[in-house]
């Protein structure tokens, strides 16, 4: 039986922690995930859950203190947003070295500077090679049936993972939600018993030595590898889901895409938008179809180019910058895949929305005129735009 | 039962031999001495800090790490770590997932760089939420494993690769940083300052006495490094004893805010007896550079006398 409810992100996500019960909760205060250790401690004072949470004084401290509890044994969870996941940056590879199967949530945010509290990938982005998968999610939904598959992901890879959301546009939008039952995710997600830990009572062990060469090398192939299969343990939890609850996962979402003409990649909330602006020009008969990444780490490089290869024009929209000159890490990304490939789409990329530039429909519609004009001509005049910062498409 | 050194080693060795630490290092006598006071039965976790001890105990296949489990994340958050590995006990225990009968004890090691510089905040966030972990600080007064840079431990003119003996400036121009003191500060039930002294009675009472109170506690262990200070292997323990004996480190403790002085000389050498005996203070012998010598004699001086004052007061107030 499923709960219908109407909560923000941060209250799904919370909801979502609060069935899981982990053991541990490590974190520190952050705008726009305060509201989940806020919740949480609640659920703690209340005795509506048995996990230990740290109230630590930074977030550095908080993955930390994430670490030891995982190493220790016990299933973790924390969240953080922008600054706080650039402050975790050296302690994300040592969770996923150690592998650990720890989940951090994260509402989206821009990085300073200039401070901003808004929404936009560049946190997340900034920490894209840190041996954690990431998965993006694009409304309140999504959020919830993402942290409870995440717990049952990560310990299945024995690697951490990053739940994704936008920041304010997710976080603390009210939307209606359909909830598990407690006894259904926790039937779902199940008893954590992991094979290695400090606290074995049948024997000790040691963690975090010194690799020299030969085993340094060695266990980062071991990282990357888990990272491979992770693609795969993905698919059977999203299937086991689905069997649950009805709500069927892949690593991306296709919307209208098959037999589009032109097509958009974008993640999050803005695949709400664009979905809209896919309908509104499929009533004027125009092709236009959208693909939506779930997993970002491990990148379906594979099966996105094949997804695009019939498209006249693609446009790849990133809301982060990598600054390199060039283009945004998911244009970077898709396109070197479909290089390597084979497969040739005339693509630009739009850097959009950063700090929370707002998003309009309008704006959507701009990226679809402009891969009309290149279906017809087969031109690409220019590689990377700045959305609403450039008149027509042109400065 | 009264101390006795014969008796005491015959328990489990924790951290054995293989290792690459130095010889004539303190860190791993004092690692072993600390160690020796959990009782036989009782399990342990040790969380490291980034740093001589860490590199030279785990090393990929190997580990020197017996009889207690061993963790190292990062050079600053050993704290934190350890806390969070704490923390799981305490919610795995809450939830019948562990032995009721079994206990483990919490204690992380750091250097003084690990401890008094870039873990200082991981250090006290994790003394001020009272978890139940004993913090152990193996204080060489200098970055060791990077090679001698100078950190906020070093004691004032010594010197070091980052504050060197020049024309200009006579090594560190800053006296050091007090930990200890600050560790009090955040009302722990128990902060001991210790040395390598004698029968090792000194460092193992204290290390029980920490590791058996309820709550965070903190041990600042006087740590030489023959690399860092410039003194041949076999001197540890002489150069130990010299430092206590001019009472360049004060043995204490400090119980629920009561001082203690463990150890008063019948005679308290004067500073240069210790100085003298490292390279890192040579530089101090010069004819102009005697009235440094004298400084830091009167920094000696002033840190015992508020020591000795401190232990009068404060167990004046608990009469009281």
């Amino acid at each position: 039986m499923s709960i219908r409810e109407r909560l923000s992100g941060n209250e799904a996500v919370a909801t979502a922690m609060k069935q899981i019960n982990p053991d541990v909760v490590a974190a520190y205060p952050i705008t726009p995930s305060t509201e989940i250790p806020q919740y949480f401690s609640n659920f703690v004072a209340n005795g509506s859950v048995t996990t230990e949470f740290v109230p630590v004084e930074s977030e550095h401290s908080a993955i930390s203190a994430c670490i030891g509890a995982s190493a220790a044994g016990s299933r973790v969870m924390s969240a953080t947003s922008s600054q706080g996941l650039a402050l975790m940056f050296e302690m994300l590879y040592i969770a996923s070295g150690l592998r650990l199967p720890i989940v951090l949530i994260v509402a989206n945010r821009a990085l300073s500077a200039p401070i901003n509290i808004h929404n936009d990938h560049s946190d997340s982005m900034g920490v894209r090679d840190a041996g954690f998968i990431q998965l993006y999610c694009e409304n309140n939904q999504e959020a919830y049936d993402n942290t409870v598959m995440a717990v049952k992901i990560a310990e299945k890879a024995k690697l951490p993972v990053m739940v994704c959301y936008d920041g304010f546009i997710t976080s603390h939008s009210v939307e209606n939600i359909t909830l598990m039952e407690n006894e259904e995710i926790q039937k779902f997600v199940g008893t954590y018993k992991p094979e290695e830990y400090l606290l074995d009572e049948k024997r000790n062990i040691s963690m975090g030595p010194l690799d020299l060469q030969k085993y340094y090398y060695e266990h980062r192939k071991d990282i990357a590898d888990a990272m491979r299969d992770a693609k795969d343990i993905i698919k059977e939890v999203s299937e086991e889901f689905a069997k649950v609850t009805g709500r069927k996962y892949e690593l991306y979402e296709k919307y209208k895409l098959d037999d589009a003409e032109i097509g958009i990649v974008v993640l999050n909330s803005t695949a709400g938008t664009a979905k809209d602006v896919v309908d509104s020009l499929r009533e004027k008969n125009i092709k236009a179809g959208l693909l939506k990444p779930r997993a970002f780490r491990p990148l379906p490089y594979n099966e996105i180019p094949n997804e695009l290869k019939h498209l006249k024009a693609l446009a790849i929209l990133d809301k982060s910058d990598s600054v390199n000159g060039y283009c945004g890490p998911l244009f970077s990304e898709i396109t070197s895949a479909m290089y390597s490939s084979n497969v040739h789409v005339n693509t630009v990329n739009y850097i959009y929305g950063l700090g929370g530039f707002d998003v309009k429909t309008d704006d959507i519609l701009e990226v679809y005129n402009n891969l009309q004009n290149i279906a017809k001509t087969g031109k690409v005049d220019k590689t990377t735009y700045y959305l609403e910062l450039e008149d027509g498409g042109e400065k | 039962m009264p101390y006795n050194l014969k008796e005491v080693v015959k328990k489990q060795n924790r951290l054995v031999s293989g290792h690459r630490m130095c010889a004539g290092c303190g860190a791993p006598v004092t690692i072993n001495a600390v160690l020796r006071a959990l009782k036989e039965e009782d399990n342990a976790v040790v969380a490291a800090a980034t740093g001589c001890l860490e590199v030279s105990t785990c090393i990929y296949p190997y580990t020197s790490w017996k009889n207690v489990s061993f963790i190292h994340s990062a050079f600053e958050c050993a704290s934190a770590t350890l806390s969070g590995v704490e923390t799981a006990y305490n919610s795995l225990k809450k939830q019948g997932k562990l032995s009721k009968d079994k206990e483990t004890k919490f204690i992380a090691f750091g250097g003084d760089g690990g401890t008094l510089d870039i873990g200082l905040q991981s250090l006290s966030g994790a003394m001020e939420r009272r978890h139940n972990i004993t913090y152990v600080c193996y204080d060489n007064g200098a970055y060791m494993n990077t090679g001698t840079q100078r950190s906020s431990s070093t004691p004032h003119f010594a010197d070091t690769t980052t504050s060197p003996a020049g024309k200009v400036t006579q090594g560190k121009v800053q006296p050091r940083k007090d930990l200890t003191e600050i560790m009090v500060k955040h009302n722990l039930p128990y902060v001991a300052q210790t040395a390598l002294f004698g029968n090792l009675k000194d460092i193992y009472e204290k290390a029980e006495k920490a590791i058996y109170t309820d709550g965070p506690t903190y041990i600042s262990a006087f740590s030489p490094c023959p690399r860092g200070w410039g003194y041949p292997t076999e001197d540890l323990a002489v150069i130990s004893k010299l430092a206590v004996e001019t009472c360049f480190w004060p043995l204490y403790e400090i119980e629920n805010g009561v001082y203690k002085v463990t150890y008063k000389p019948a005679k308290k050498l004067p500073v240069e007896e210790f100085l003298k005996t490292q390279k890192r203070f040579k530089h101090l012998f010069k004819e102009e550079n005697k009235d440094l010598i004298d400084e830091i004699q009167k920094e000696v001086d002033k840190k015992w006398d508020y020591l000795l004052m401190m232990e009068e007061v404060t167990n004046k107030q608990k009469e009281d």
